[in-house]
């Protein structure tokens, strides 16, 4: 105790439990009441933590490298729709029936994929995404097709909350779905099951060694990172009232990636900061010119890529080593 | 009998235009280990350099069309020297990235350029003609890609098989270290290897406007494909990545033709079977 009272400010704040998330919180809540007009893009920003967080957990901590997150997103976000239009209108039953559907293609998927490595791994990741956008396209009779799937109305939240026009039902609610959601992969990475996870990471050949079953720990993560992408579909079907064949699409899955290396891979935080600090440039860069985004955000990729591949997270301490190394 | 003709046509046309683009992107992905997305880049490159002589400077095709794939080289040869050499010693991971940034930023400045419309290729009078084989007559533009194709083929097979620097590059995929140690200098035959690759993908990419047609965002809609097929041929396999092209242009085709709503389910579903059987593809050697 008394030896971390000696460690400098910033490693003893470090040490306080949930102290950046707390701030986080504090954040997010203030920018309801800062930003009042633009609650529909802060919620579609908190949307995008949750499915952020989903590949955070296959990169970072399985290190299983995807492109195709958004067949998850996607299933969830189709799944929830249909339940909301067809069986009940309630919002939590809806989350547990996008839950379902990205688990349930996860774990149907990731029976095979799971098998390959590498370059296969990606290649055959898109390529569930794009089967899965296929089948959207062509199910007319269920999904709307191209038209997307309308007449999503949703009851209010545990019977109390009404969606309304400006969306701050909306916010709050997926707010709290993210806070329970990050709360939940906290648990699950500080477990045993976490820690196999981040030894599979490191080396596959070893943790076999040791007797892990790697195959089926990597299978049991992608259901899960499913799982959580499914609700993060399930959430934007809720709050937009709509799901197009576009939430399938390969953009979403490769943006997902790049924000969650731009704020730093296998710390929950780093997606959380990535996906913040992204669209607060997409949201002011497109409004500037939408179509020189495109070089922003690629020679952001890039920035990183070279220059910070720790993610931005990892920005605090690399900073220390250089001033360290000067004094 | 004329439809299983006509699907073979296509087919095999299609499919050396795949081979065409693809086989630069499998030779550097076997020598240099490195996950190029940015490929396609390339071959946008090569078709708005072309778009721009034919259409804004009224040069003719067969002059554009060598002029189109130099200018393209000239563009990979700095990213090679510049980005790429950086780019061969990341993580899998890490160059997919490097390379997607890579992708936008192309995009962005064929955008800037020339916009973000269709962006055509005047062809000579010539190619749009049908040509009367005595049993049956196709489109002049057929033949002469599928020759195209073949001639690739048969010329990377001499340059690879029968050259100097075909022997360094082969030692260079089979052992990159040893070749190093045995005097070769694999830093050229990386640079040389991916300009080769860039032109190709150029001359495809220019050669099959008719098939895949050319706007800024063409990187993006086929680099799926293009991965496709190095990922079904096996990497750095020449002879792997053409048996992928042609087998999956046949099947894409003819999925489209008999069932042309499933056709892409159809056809991915293929390719997920393929890979779930033989993840390092049809002629992938063991690493």
């Amino acid at each position: 105790m008394t030896e971390s009272l000696t460690l400098p400010l910033p490693e003893r704040l470090a040490r306080v439990p949930f102290l950046a998330e707390a701030l986080l919180l504090a954040i997010a809540a203030a920018m309801f009441f800062l930003l009042p007009y633009s609650l529909g893009f802060l919620t579609r920003v908190l949307i995008l933590m949750v499915l952020v967080l989903s590949i955070d957990l296959l990169l970072g901590f399985a290190g299983i490298a995807t492109l195709g997150q958004a067949a998850m997103y996607g299933a969830g976000a189709y799944a929830a729709g249909l339940f909301a239009i067809h069986v009940w209108a309630d919002p939590l039953a809806g989350l547990v029936v996008g839950a379902a559907a990205g688990a349930a293609l996860a774990l149907l998927s990731g029976l095979v994929l799971m098998r390959a490595q590498g370059l296969t791994l990606i290649m055959l990741t898109i390529a569930v995404a794009q089967i899965c956008m296929e089948i959207a396209n062509k199910a007319r009779g269920v999904t709307g097709g191209s038209d997307g799937l309308r007449g999503i109305r949703m009851d209010p939240v545990l019977g109390l909350f009404e969606f309304d026009f400006i969306g701050q039902t909306g916010y709050w609610y997926a707010l709290a779905v993210l806070a329970a959601v990050f709360l939940l992969l906290r648990l699950v990475t500080r477990s045993a099951f976490g820690l196999s996870l981040r030894g599979i990471h490191d080396s596959p050949a070893r943790m076999t060694a040791i007797g892990t079953p790697v195959y089926g720990r990597r299978v049991a993560a992608y259901a899960l990172a499913g799982a959580i992408a499914g609700i993060a579909g399930a959430l934007t079907a809720q709050v937009t009232q709509l799901v197009s064949p576009e939430v399938f699409a390969f953009t979403l899955s490769a943006e997902a990636l790049i924000m969650l290396v731009l704020g730093g891979t296998g710390r929950l935080i780093g997606g959380i900061i990535g996906v913040a600090i992204f669209m607060t440039v997409h949201h002011t860069a497109a409004a500037h010119d939408p179509f020189n985004w495109l070089f922003v955000i690629g020679a952001m990729v890039l920035g990183v890529v070279f220059f910070v591949p720790g993610g931005l997270v990892s920005l605090p301490a690399r900073l220390r080593g250089l001033m360290g190394r000067a004094l | 009998m004329s439809l299983t003709l006509n699907i073979l046509v296509d087919g095999i046309a299609y499919g050396m235009i795949l081979f065409i683009i693809a086989v630069g992107l499998s030779v550097t992905m076997g020598l240099m280990r490195v996950i190029n997305l940015a490929h396609g880049g390339f071959a946008l490159i090569g078709g708005a350099f072309a778009h721009w002589l034919t259409m804004a400077q009224g040069v003719g095709f067969w002059v554009a069309l060598p002029l189109a794939i130099l200018g393209t080289v000239l563009v990979a040869l700095p990213l090679e020297r510049l980005l790429y050499r950086r780019i061969y010693g990341f993580g899998e991971l890490q160059q997919v990235l490097a390379t997607i940034g890579i992708t936008f930023l192309m995009i962005a400045t064929v955008n800037l350029w020339l916009g973000s419309s269709l962006l055509q290729i005047r062809l000579p009078e010539g190619l749009g003609q049908p040509v009367d084989l005595g049993f049956r007559t196709l489109p002049m533009h057929r033949i002469v890609v599928i020759g195209a194709g073949l001639a690739v083929m048969a010329g990377l097979w001499l340059v690879l098989d029968r050259t100097g620097f075909g022997m360094r590059l082969r030692a260079a995929v089979d052992n990159r270290a040893t070749a190093a140690s045995l005097g070769i200098d694999t830093g050229r035959i990386f640079a040389l290897a991916f300009c080769l690759g860039a032109g190709l993908a150029a001359f495809g990419g220019i050669l099959g406007a008719e098939l895949l047609p050319v706007d800024a965002y063409y990187p993006l809609r086929y680099m799926v494909l293009f991965l496709i097929v190095v990922a079904v041929g096996g990497m750095g396999s020449i002879l792997g990545s053409f048996a992928a092209a042609l087998g999956l242009g046949i099947l894409e085709t003819a999925s489209r033709y008999l069932v042309p709503d499933f056709g892409t389910i159809f056809f991915f579903a293929c390719v997920i079977a393929l890979l779930a059987l033989r993840p390092r593809g049809l002629m992938g050697r063991l690493t």
